[in-house]
């Protein structure tokens, strides 16, 4: 089988792998160090956003877009610029990053720290969901702390002439703060509400100057990479998805798990490391990239490997490598119902398509299980979705739509006998 | 009127910002205050924290509102969230919330009548998947959840007088 951990979890199979101590001593801040002592010729800004750019490294909170890319477009100016690290994990079966807070903080801090050079960001902060406050808040800010003793934060670091400060912040429960703009919108107290783009937040992010959000995996993939070079990590994976990536695999499967692994994996390997399905039973349908993502039968994902251009080609997305395998027996309209009534609570209130129509999609499904379902109703629930896709501020919309949309398209059958038998469900 | 620790606890949270963008520590000055009051917020804490960041009172109402850690009614003392996401409904969160309401006789949303407990009416994915089905009890996760150790932890909570 492939090797597990090779890139941001190499270094978390020791004691403590928290503690400074532990990150020191697998090879931990040598990056940042090697930057801060040579910063103008081998380790110049532009070769760091080269060799990001060259490792392929794109971004693993759910959108995929390139992470040297993203860096690229921070201006050249004397303003103030942020770097920001989007730790507010939320996606539904989405909980890799809450492993990285836990057990890898310093990678995350190192990453922080060098993103934040390259881009001209003096400060960072890494915004973490409110729920963490107890379990992984408490461990960050400890890293933090240790990182600032040892000097390899703060101003002038190092002799270096190179200052680079950085904060935790902790959110309050909101989905919606995941979108980036919404949490710049969060980190300056206020509503989580997303912005209208363009201006993107690379020229108008927090506080109005340019800011780089990334996600925590995102950045603390970056120190492996430019110390072991952009070649080294894009031998892992494929040529267009190079890497690794850590699923999250949730569900009806024996040994749920974040499994780090290389892009391009078959799906049947990554259920073998799951342990398989659970009780033997049949797979019915997976949900690949958290639940925003469109569903797909097990007959077509069998046939998927774990990457952003198969599983784009079979009709859904690699999103934030959440897998929830789904077995034969459950009901797909109680499924939705219940993925529909999250996207309904969690809307934020601005565009009308999304605030209305997540309530609309939400009641439809919710009639059809106490048995009062029309036969038209899946026709008025695909109707209602494709309203509210492309038509709102930011990709929430879209998210609570592709469910429904895909849901009805390939488990039709057992919408419409639930709607003709009053409410019973033929998985039941 | 806002205690000295309260103060300070907000104080250590301006500092992260730029001078003049103290309204960036709402969110944590109203986890400070809710905490200090036994889990929920009050109108006079809030003028409090709008005072005290010196900026209008709209604006802590506004965020104490749109998020769903912030209580603005009294509730319970301990609060449980349980999620019901998807990747811990299909691993049987149903049952577990379930069995909850039906022995503390209260609904999610609900409180106990004697203040002890708060069961909250959790729509988010706590991002603890792999560990389905989980609830949080006073913000510290519980993974793995069955019927026996949920009666463990309400015995516990029923047992401890703090």
């Amino acid at each position: 089988m492939t090797d597990l951990n090779q890139v941001i979890f190499s270094n978390i199979n020791g004691q403590d792998p928290w503690s400074i101590q532990a990150y020191l001593s697998s090879g931990g801040y040598q990056t940042w160090k090697s930057i801060l002592t040579d910063q103008i010729n081998k380790h110049s800004p532009e070769k760091i956003i080269d060799a990001v750019s060259k490792s392929g490294l794109r971004g693993r909170g759910g959108a995929g877009f390139p992470t040297g890319k993203k860096w690229s477009f921070m201006p050249e100016t004397s303003q103030q610029k942020y770097i920001v690290c989007n730790s507010d994990e939320s996606e539904p079966g989405t909980c890799h990053d809450r492993d990285i807070l836990k057990y890898n903080p310093h990678a995350l801090i190192e990453g922080m720290a060098i993103a934040g050079f390259a881009t001209g960001a003096t400060v960072g902060y890494n915004y973490v969901r409110g729920e963490f406050m107890i379990e992984c808040f408490p461990r960050i800010e400890q890293a933090l702390h240790e990182a600032y003793e040892l000097g390899l934060l703060g101003t002038n670091i190092l002799d270096s002439g190179i200052n680079f400060n950085l904060h935790n912040f902790l959110g309050a429960g909101a989905y919606i703060c995941g979108e980036e703009t919404a949490l710049l919108e969060s980190l300056e107290g206020k509503q989580g509400k997303p912005r209208f783009k363009p201006p993107f937040p690379a020229n108008f992010g927090l506080y109005g100057k340019p800011t780089t959000v990334n996600n925590t995996q995102t950045l603390a993939s970056i120190p492996k990479i430019i110390q072991n070079g952009p070649e080294w990590f894009s031998s892992f994976g494929t040529e267009k998805s190079p890497g690794t990536i850590i699923f999250s695999v949730s569900g009806h499967v024996n040994k749920p798990g974040n499994y780090e692994l290389p892009l391009g994996i078959s799906f049947g390997e990554l259920l073998d490391y799951a342990g398989g399905m659970e009780n033997d039973k049949s797979l019915k349908a997976v949900i690949p990239g958290g639940s925003s993502t469109k569903i797909l039968p097990g007959e077509i994902i069998q046939n998927c490997t774990m990457d952003y251009e198969s599983l784009q080609k079979a009709g859904s997305a690699l999103g934030t490598g959440a897998v929830i395998v789904i077995a034969e027996g459950s009901c797909m309209v109680e499924l939705l119902k219940r993925i529909s009534r999250f996207y309904f609570a969690e809307n934020c209130g601005q565009c009308t398509p999304c605030r209305e129509g997540t309530g609309w999609l939400y009641r439809i499904l919710d009639r059809i299980t106490q048995g009062n379902g029309k036969i038209n109703d899946l026709e008025l629930l695909v109707d209602v979705a494709n309203r509210i896709e492309g038509n709102t501020i930011c990709a929430f919309g879209d998210a609570s739509a592709w469910p429904v949309q895909s849901f009805i398209e390939h488990f039709f059958d057992e919408f419409e006998y639930m709607i003709k038998n009053k409410g019973k469900s033929i998985a039941a | 009127m806002l205690n000295s620790k309260i103060k300070d606890e907000i104080d250590h949270w301006i500092h992260k910002f730029p001078e003049g963008k103290q309204r960036s520590a709402i969110l944590s000055s109203l986890h400070a205050v809710q905490h200090h009051n036994g889990g929920y917020l009050t109108t006079e804490l809030m003028n409090d924290v709008a005072d005290y960041l010196d900026i209008p009172k709209i604006q802590v109402f506004e965020v104490a509102t749109f998020y769903s850690m912030f209580q603005t009614k009294p509730v319970g003392q301990h609060e449980i969230a349980v999620c019901t996401n998807i990747s811990c409904m299909l691993r049987g969160s149903d049952n577990i919330l379930q069995h909850i309401e039906k022995r503390l006789n209260i609904k999610a949303g609900q409180s106990t009548i004697d203040g002890k407990i708060f069961l909250k009416n959790e729509e988010e994915c706590l991002a603890a998947c792999t560990g389905a089905p989980m609830m949080m009890l006073d913000h510290h996760y519980i993974e793995n959840l069955d019927i026996k150790t949920v009666d463990q932890i309400l015995n516990d909570l029923e047992k401890n007088n703090d």
